[in-house]
Formats: structure tokens, C-alpha cells, sequence
């Protein structure tokens, strides 16, 4: 029975920090960074993590959150999420992800993480999984490093996240064969309750790591599947290392053409995320027939093959990463890049120390209100509303008990009306909020999330919904999710 | 059916302190300083008072809960006391437990007190607080301005009004408020404005300005009540009574509906509508002397005059720009310096609105006294949001008229 990817899409945060920046304000102390002072890296906003940001990218490989998904049997029945940066270690942010989509209880969730292969592993242990004859699952990367100021890797990492859909049947790329080597090569490491990574000697990483220990696992599976290493079409080597993916494709004597952009240059690398990211951007760009080869790095290395099939074109995401990457704008502040991280400590003010505190109680309560954003519609007028009650709020009905669920993740809105409010505590003010009116019906006053310092909001603008942090409890470590509306691309 | 509350009670003394940064007092040292001079003003004893209603907003910031802070600050006899909150209603709302007990013939005299220490919290504006452990939740982190400047931004859509006309009618009113403020020795703020000062303030919440906000501060006012024949018993030869108390609460049409553009007060439309059937009054713009209304946004106040069927709806630019609404124009607002210039101890607020129509009513408003002899007065309060509010609407007048 062959297993394939049957959807896939991608998420890349709108701010694209320019490189050039970070380089120039850390050069006092260390003017070697002038050598990766280029291009752009893409940064989460002050509201995104890997939850947020994995929500965002099976958002646009599904079309939606789970009530667009069709039948019963082709429903979700698993999601594995992977990342070395998710916000939660003891509370699984796989079930934040799945609860946000929508999709239902009865499913199967994992969060995969200890290591940069992680995305790469959660799809094998998928494609395993379902080869075994278990129902779909969606498999998402998603990474957002903590990284030091003025390191490497500040510069070469990026934010952001890819989401596939593995099920049986060949879909829209069928799966020819994968293989794994496991070494506890430590080319750095994150000890426990320690922020960020200690990293060891890049040409030993190259040298010892990268150039040896991958290509036992690329032939592993090539072999497995069946390509000859010449027949490789996309070679996807998530590594920031510059040079490393040519020298790899020409020792294991797969075409130079085929070593695809590692997105460097308008992104960055997204830590585990980083390999499904450059395998969704692979098949938005491949042609039925094409052979894609995804290598996954880190205490050893996974390496996948996938074979481009003739549906390939109906499986296309909303915007994939390819529309992502284009939706950007360019940052130049990199010190508000720095606050938003808390790499440095700025005065917040005394309005900043309201308590946060979540009541889990009231959150359970109402996490369907609250992050699948469901609300109600009333049978007896047909008015949808947020958040459902007991009682209409139509005011010529008011009908008691008469409300089933209604989602209102996917659904367009516009603007009533909307403020820049610079008295509020926001970690990123002014707070932007507003009234927005959805176009079937409900409103909600709601937060408005990526509006830019220049944009002209206007009454009647076109909104989306993104799910997003609403508060973070810092001094329980706890943070809240809810939905905001963002001006729909292009709009603003 | 109800015949409604006009007539019925009248006020029988006032007092209000002085409103500012009360840096050096106590909650309780405001709520004694408006408290003697009213019951003076009353000619009463304390042991006299059958019941009281004690209004705050933000209780945690000083007196801590239930009616015991008044009883204590005042020693009353182990009478009842309620506190009640009701946002920035809170004080008319005390007011209305004291009239509707009076009324209802429970007491006699009755005492309606609210008080507010806004000023001990380490920074500007209103304390940020709690809404409730869900709306925390999926609310907005809003502040006061934030939520207000929407009202701004609807109203301009609604009406196609430019930013820039918004603007200067939301000037105008300030500046009159302030040149109000500046003869009221109770008022915080008594400096007067020009328009170029609150047209070029520094921005809080777009586009409302520094000037567009009122100021934050500490205060307390209080009114004695009794019947109009216990009044008289008592001196006062022609009592102010009460025409009307009302209230509007939002019930969620506004917030979760999408029959509200966004650009009006329904609950003041609907409170004053009510609160002109129960006192009579046909012709509003015609009727009332003068008015004290909710001005805690310049925009707010803008709203209000057509809210409260002062204006033709769309008309109150005009009408602002004509000074129909400045201290020498038709229909004076704020003729005391309102909230913009006592700012707004929430408790407190109703209750000081009251006061100054109260002195007009009896003449001794000194510098700031109309010479037309005003014979209805409106108070008017609205706490919340635009999107989800208590107003409340109060009308005293001459007793008789």
C-alpha cells in the first residue's frame, strides 16, 4: 500500500529582519558578523510561537480549519508536532494546535523535539504510522529559536513553519523511501532550563558531521526507493552552512541543479522546522514526476524521498511558503527585534504588571470558545454570534437554547470601526483593536495583529483571523491563545 | 403602570470636595469633606439619615468592599449601608437607591455618597485592571481612550465627517470645558486652552489627543434626600426635586450584534428617552436649562448631545462649532468644568455632576452662575464602552416646574 502527502503548506512570519542590522550594531564586538550580514531572516511577531505559527501552516496546506475537512474517513486522525522551541514542556502543544484547528477528539497527538532532526523524524514516524495502515496525520514543523544577540546563529536562523498531511494512497507526492542513522554527534547542545544553544566548531561540524554522517543516510534511502542519486530533481539540505548541500549532491553524485536554495537569503533556517519547510516549497515548485530528496540533521540524519504526482497541482496550499515568502516587509528595528525577545531588559511601565493569571478551570471551560473560536448560530433566526449563550443576542429574537456550534476561524470579516491605542499595555504598542464585523454574520471587538506603524486601517477593510498569543503570565511561565483579525494581503 | 419618581423627592443639602491629586488625604478624608458640608447645607444631624448608598468604582485601589468604609468614615448609627458599583455610574446609582428608599416611604432622609482615589497607583490615567477571569481571556487589553476613539472613528464613517472637522469640534469642546474649569475653585484642571494646544497634543489613542481625554484624579461628592414636605419642614422653601432617574444597561445588541454601527449610544438614546417621558419633557432642546454629561472623551461629549436628543443626529459639529453648548450659549455643558477638568473619580462623578446643577438651580454657583434662572438640569453618566455601557440619565428641577 503506498502512503503519500496528500496536502502541505507553509508559514513564514510577515517581518523580514534585514541582516545588515544585526551586523552593523554588533560589529564594536564582533566584526566577523559582517560575513553573514546579508539578505533577510524572518522573525515571529511579539504574538507567535511555534503553536501559533504550526496553527498558521496546516491552516494553509488544509484550506481551513477542520470543518472543511471532508468525510469521516479521510478526517485528521493524528497530529505530530515538532520543534526544539515549543512554549510549553509539560502540557502538549500538539493538543494546543489541534484544539485551534478544530479538529476534533479523537486523534492521536505527539509532541516530537530534542533535536534539529525532529521535523524530519515526526514525518517518518507518520509515514510509518500510516503505512501501517493508521488513518491520516498531519505532521507540522515548527521552530522559533532563542538565539543570543550578536551570534551565528541570530543571523542565520529564521522563524517559521510547514504542515503535511500524510495518508495512504499516493496523494499528491508519494512517499518512495526513507532512512535513518542515529549518532550522538553533538554539534551543540540546549541543557535543560538553559535559554539558548552552545555551539561547537563549525568546520568540525561540516568536515565530521554534515559530510559523513549524512550521506550513509541519503544512500540508505535512495536505495530504498529506488533513484539513483542522478534522478534526484529537488535536493532539500536544510543547513545554513554555505557550500555544504553542492559538496553533498557532488559525493553522492546527485546534480548540482538539483541542490535547492536552502532560503538563506529571505529567511533564514528554521531549526527543525527548516526541512519540511524546504520540502513544501519543493513541491509548490515541482512537476508531476519529479523526485524530491529531504534530508533532515542532527544527532544524525533522516533522509526521505518523495516522488511528485499527477494531483500535485490540486494540493496546492492557500499561500505555501513560496506566498509567504513573498508577503514581507522589510525590519530594520532591530532593537524592538531584541525587546519583543526579552534579549534585553526594557522598562514596561507599571501597567505591564497586571497579573495574567488563567483560571484552567475557566479556561476548559470554554477552549472551544477560546481557541477554536466557535461560536453560535441560533436555529430559530439564523444569526451567527460570539460567543455562543443561552440566549440570542439578536435583539428581535433572544431565543433561549437555540444555538449550535459555528466556527468562525475561517470566516472573512471586515472592519466597524478600530483605534491605536498607546495608553493599554502591549508588549509592541500602540495596541491596534477593533470592532470587526463578520461578513455572514457576528462581530467581535478583537485585537488586530501585524498592523504596521503606516498602515491606513479603514472602515470596511477586508480581515482574516489568525490565532495568536493573547497575554503571556510571566510570572507563572503560563501564556494564553486567542484569535486576532489581520488586514487580508494586499488590503493594507 | 408606573407613575415614576418626578416629584416625589428633593434634595435636601450637597457637598463635594475639592477634586485634584489629594495626595495627603485618605478615601475617607474626601468622603468627610463633602459629607459635612452637605449636611450642613441639609441642616441636619447624621443620626437623622435612615439609609445610604456608597458608590465606587475601583474599591482595591482604597476603601476595600461592602458599605462599611462609609459607616465608619461617618459614624452613621448602624443604619443600612449599600455600596454599589456600576462603572462610571456607579454614583448616580447610589443616588438612585437614595431616591427610589425615599420614594418608596423606607426612610425619610436618605444619603447617596460615592467616593474615588484614583491617584495611588504610580502612573497616569485610570488603573488597569480585571475585567472578569473569561474576558480577560478574548477581550482586547483596551484602555479607556482605545475603546472610545473607535467611537470617533465610527462616527466619522457614519456621518462622513473629516478627521480633520472631528478634530476641532473635539477641540472646541475641550477648550470650553477648560475655560468652565478655570472659575471652578473645586475643579482640578483651571487652566485655560487654546484650540492649537489639543489640536497638536501628543496622540493616546487615534485620534483622540492628550486634550480629548479627561483627567484622572481623587474626589468625593454626596447628596442628602427626604420628601418635598419634609424639605419644607426642614427650611427649604423652594426644594429642587427629582424629574427622573434612569438607567440603560447593555444587554450584548451592541457588542455581538451587527444592528449597531458603532457610531452612537444606544443605551443613552434609550435612557433619555425614558428619563423625558418621566419627567415630562417633550422638547429636550428646548426644556433643559442645562446639562452636566459623561464627558470622559471630548468625543463622547460630542456623541452625547445627539444621544440625548440635544442635537439632530449628525448635527452636534454644528451645534458645538455654533457654541450653542459653551457656558454663555443655549444650552450650557459642563458649565462647571466637567470630567475634563475634575477629572473622574468614578464614584464620585454622578454625584458632582449633580452638585453644580444643583448650585445653578439655587443660584449660588457663583462665577459660573447662569442669569437665566435654569429650571430643568441633566446629568448624565456612561460607564463601560461604547460597545457595552451603563448610562444613566438624572433630570432635577425646580420643584413644580
Amino acid at each position: 500500500m503506498s502512503v503519500g502527502i496528500h496536502a502541505f503548506g507553509g508559514y513564514v512570519p510577515r517581518l523580514r529582519l534585514q541582516r545588515e542590522v544585526i551586523a552593523a550594531t554588533n560589529a564594536w564586538f564582533n566584526p566577523g558578523l559582517k560575513a553573514l550580514g546579508q539578505g533577510e531572516r524572518s522573525i515571529a511577531n511579539w504574538d507567535e510561537d511555534a503553536v501559533t505559527m504550526a496553527v498558521e501552516a496546516a491552516r494553509d496546506a488544509l484550506g481551513g480549519t477542520g470543518r472543511d475537512r471532508g468525510s469521516e474517513d479521510d478526517a485528521i486522525q493524528g497530529v505530530y508536532l515538532a520543534s526544539t522551541s515549543m512554549p510549553f514542556e509539560d502540557r502538549q502543544n500538539a493538543g494546543i494546535v489541534a484544539e485551534a484547528l478544530h479538529l476534533g477528539h479523537r486523534l492521536r497527538t505527539l509532541d516530537i523535539t530534542g533535536s534539529q532532526r525532529a521535523g524530519t523524524s515526526a514525518l517518518v514516524t507518520a509515514l510509518q504510522s500510516v503505512g501501517g495502515g493508521g488513518g491520516p496525520i498531519l505532521v507540522v514543523g515548527a521552530e522559533k529559536r532563542r538565539t543570543k544577540a550578536a551570534s551565528p546563529l541570530e543571523l542565520t536562523s529564521g522563524d517559521g513553519a510547514a504542515a503535511l498531511v500524510v495518508a495512504q494512497g499516493d496523494g499528491a507526492a508519494r512517499v518512495l523511501g526513507h532512512a535513518t542513522e542515529t549518532v550522538d554527534f553533538v554539534d551543540h547542545y540546549r541543557g535543560q532550563n538553559e535559554a539558548f544553544d552552545y555551539v561547537w566548531e563549525a568546520r568540525w561540524v561540516r568536515d565530521e558531521g554534515y559530510l559523513k554522517i549524512v550521506p550513509t543516510a541519503v544512500v540508505r534511502a535512495l536505495e530504498a526507493a529506488g533513484v539513483a542519486p542522478g534522478s534526484v530533481s529537488h535536493f532539500c539540505f536544510p543547513s545554513a552552512a554555505r557550500r555544504v548541500a553542492g559538496m553533498l549532491a557532488k559525493r553522492l553524485g546527485i546534480p548540482d541543479a538539483s541542490v535547492r536554495d536552502n532560503l538563506q537569503g529571505t529567511c533564514g533556517e528554521a531549526g527543525a522546522a527548516h526541512p519540511l519547510l524546504m520540502l513544501v516549497h519543493a513541491l509548490e515548485q515541482a512537476s508531476p514526476g519529479d523526485t524530491v530528496l529531504v534530508v533532515g540533521f542532527g544527532q544524525g540524519c533522516d533522509a526521505l524521498v518523495v516522488e511528485a504526482g499527477a494531483h500535485l497541482a490540486a494540493a496546492r496550499p492557500r499561500l505555501g511558503v513560496a506566498g509567504h515568502l513573498t508577503r514581507r516587509r522589510e525590519d530594520t528595528n532591530y532593537q524592538r527585534y531584541l525587546a519583543i525577545n526579552d534579549l534585553v531588559t526594557i522598562e514596561r511601565g507599571l501597567r505591564a504588571e497586571v497579573d495574567r493569571q488563567t483560571g484552567l478551570t475557566t479556561l476548559y471551560r470554554n477552549k472551544g470558545m477560546l481557541l477554536g473560536f466557535i461560536g453560535g448560530r441560533c436555529r430559530s433566526c439564523d444569526t451567527p454570534q460570539y460567543p455562543k449563550s443561552n440566549v440570542c443576542a439578536n435583539p428581535d429574537c433572544h431565543a433561549v437554547e437555540s444555538q449550535d456550534d459555528y466556527p468562525f476561524a475561517d470566516r472573512t470579516a471586515t472592519l466597524n470601526t478600530h483605534t491605536a491605542d498607546r495608553l493599554t499595555y502591549s508588549p509592541d504598542p500602540p495596541a491596534y483593536h477593533g470592532m470587526v464585523q463578520f461578513d455572514e454574520g457576528g462581530r467581535a471587538m478583537m485585537d488586530l495583529a501585524d498592523i504596521d506603524a503606516d498602515a491606513e486601517l479603514a472602515v470596511g477593510q477586508p480581515m482574516r483571523m489568525v490565532f495568536r498569543v493573547k497575554d503571556y503570565d510571566t510570572q507563572r511561565g503560563f501564556r494564553r491563545y486567542f484569535w486576532k483579525a489581520t488586514p487580508v494581503e494586499g488590503e493594507a | 403602570m408606573a407613575s415614576g419618581i418626578r416629584d416625589k423627592v428633593a434634595v435636601l443639602g450637597m457637598g463635594c470636595s475639592k477634586f485634584g491629586e489629594r495626595w495627603n488625604d485618605n478615601a475617607e478624608d474626601l468622603m468627610v469633606e463633602s459629607f459635612s458640608e452637605a449636611l450642613a447645607d441639609a441642616g441636619i444631624e447624621t443620626d437623622q439619615i435612615g439609609a445610604a448608598w456608597f458608590s465606587t468604582a475601583i474599591e482595591e485601589q482604597h476603601v476595600g468592599k461592602s458599605g462599611i468604609p462609609l459607616a465608619m468614615a461617618l459614624r452613621l448609627p448602624l443604619i443600612p449601608v449599600t455600596r454599589v458599583e456600576n462603572y462610571c455610574a456607579s454614583g448616580s446609582e447610589a443616588f438612585r437607591g437614595a431616591v427610589y428608599a425615599v420614594a418608596s416611604g423606607a426612610c425619610d432622609i436618605a444619603l447617596a455618597l460615592g467616593v474615588e482615589k484614583l491617584k495611588d497607583t504610580g502612573y497616569g490615567g485610570l488603573p488597569q485592571r480585571s475585567r472578569g477571569a473569561l474576558n480577560d481571556m478574548f477581550w482586547p487589553n483596551m484602555s479607556a481612550p482605545g475603546s472610545f476613539a473607535q467611537l470617533a472613528i465610527a462616527y466619522q464613517a457614519k456621518h462622513g465627517v473629516s478627521r480633520e472637522d472631528l478634530k476641532r469640534a473635539m477641540a472646541h469642546i475641550s477648550v470650553k470645558s477648560h475655560a468652565n474649569g478655570a472659575k471652578n475653585p473645586k475643579a482640578h484642571l483651571r487652566k485655560p486652552i487654546d484650540e492649537d494646544r489639543v489640536m497638536n497634543a501628543p496622540m493616546i489613542a487615534e485620534p483622540l489627543g492628550l486634550f480629548d481625554c479627561c483627567g484622572v484624579s481623587d474626589g468625593s461628592a454626596c447628596a442628602i434626600v427626604t420628601t418635598p414636605e419634609i424639605a419644607r419642614a426642614l427650611g427649604k422653601k423652594d426644594p429642587i426635586t427629582v424629574k427622573a432617574v434612569q438607567l440603560a444597561v447593555s444587554n450584548g445588541t451592541e457588542t455581538q450584534h451587527n444592528s449597531w454601527d458603532g457610531s452612537y449610544f444606544m443605551t443613552t438614546r434609550t435612557a433619555s428617552t425614558r428619563a423625558y417621558e418621566e419627567a415630562g419633557i417633550t422638547n429636550p432642546r428646548e426644556t433643559i436649562s442645562l446639562t452636566e454629561v459623561h464627558d470622559c472623551f471630548s468625543v463622547t461629549e460630542l456623541v452625547t448631545m445627539e444621544d440625548l436628543h440635544l442635537s439632530p443626529e449628525g448635527g452636534a459639529i454644528t451645534d458645538v462649532m455654533d457654541g450653542f453648548f459653551d457656558a454663555d450659549g443655549t444650552l450650557p455643558c459642563q458649565i462647571d468644568g466637567g470630567l475634563k477638568c475634575f477629572g473622574h473619580p468614578i464614584g464620585a462623578s454622578g454625584l458632582r455632576m449633580l452638585y453644580e446643577v444643583y448650585l445653578q438651580m439655587q443660584g449660588r454657583a457663583g462665577e459660573r452662575q447662569r442669569s437665566d434662572n435654569p429650571v430643568f438640569g441633566l446629568t448624565h453618566n456612561l460607564g463601560g464602552f461604547p460597545h457595552q455601557n451603563v448610562c444613566s440619565v438624572v433630570i432635577v428641577g425646580q420643584h413644580g416646574a
